[in-house]
């Protein structure tokens, strides 16, 4: 009875937060106003910056790669 | 283990959540309900360009050129463009039309209303309705000369319907 309570109240919460967990974490692409400015870049010096952006995207393609600070608009 | 049927019941729940983005083939939203007090130019029985756009969206810096050669050709064929600018910022959304000299409708969706209707994929995106106000093109993004061209057979096809 314990064991099946505790377990209940561990994955629930887990089940409810995955299934709406892409809306609360998630930036739309019309909410970008903020990211999309200069200062928030990783690096604003050019070079560092493209140098940064192509070892980023390499890695986390899967998430978009660098489109929130490279494109600001998420053109890509 | 039984999986509880109220989990089940608030995971549908929340995937109800999920917003979903106006797609061809759904009504158009009216625009004049979401934004009262916008002024919007009438259109029943026209072909309408809705395109969401934002002063610190690149490619949406390159669509208005094209946005206005649409509006300079067929405008009077029964084209309206109504341009929906989200930034939040008033002075910046007046400032980038200014400086593009936009000569199509263009109204401040500055709380996200429409935006948050229509849920366009990426910025810009643009929804072409026919006369009946049925969504039938969605463009995700501006590539130049080519989504330009894609425009022109479009609205030819659309304007030709009755």
């Amino acid at each position: 009875m314990k064991f099946l309570f505790s377990s209940f109240s561990l994955i629930m919460p887990l089940l409810s937060v995955g299934a709406c967990a892409p809306q609360l974490v998630r930036v739309k692409p019309y909410e970008r106003e903020t990211l999309a400015r200069p200062v928030m870049s990783r690096s604003l010096d050019p070079l560092q910056k493209a140098m940064t952006e192509h070892a980023y995207f390499s890695r986390e393609a899967t998430s978009g790669g660098g489109g929130v600070g490279g494109g600001g608009c998420g053109c890509n | 283990m039984k999986i509880p049927s109220i989990a089940i019941a608030l995971v549908t729940a929340f995937s109800a959540l999920s917003a979903t983005a106006a797609e061809p083939g759904q009504a158009l939203p009216k625009l004049a309900k979401l934004l009262p007090g916008a002024s919007l130019p009438s259109t029943s029985g026209k072909v309408v360009l809705v395109d969401f756009w934002a002063s610190w969206c690149g490619p949406c810096k390159a669509s208005f050129p094209a946005l206005n050669r649409l509006h300079e050709k067929y405008a009077s064929k029964g084209l309206v463009i109504i341009g929906v600018g989200v930034d939040q910022d008033a002075g910046k959304y007046k400032q980038f039309a200014g400086k593009m000299g936009a000569k199509f409708s263009i109204v401040h969706d500055s709380a996200h209303k429409v935006a948050g209707t229509m849920n366009p994929p990426s910025m810009p995106t643009s929804y072409i309705a026919d006369r009946k106000g049925v969504i039938r093109y969605v463009h995700s993004g501006f590539r130049g000369a080519k989504t330009e061209a894609e425009y022109v057979t479009e609205i030819d096809a659309l304007l030709a319907e009755k």
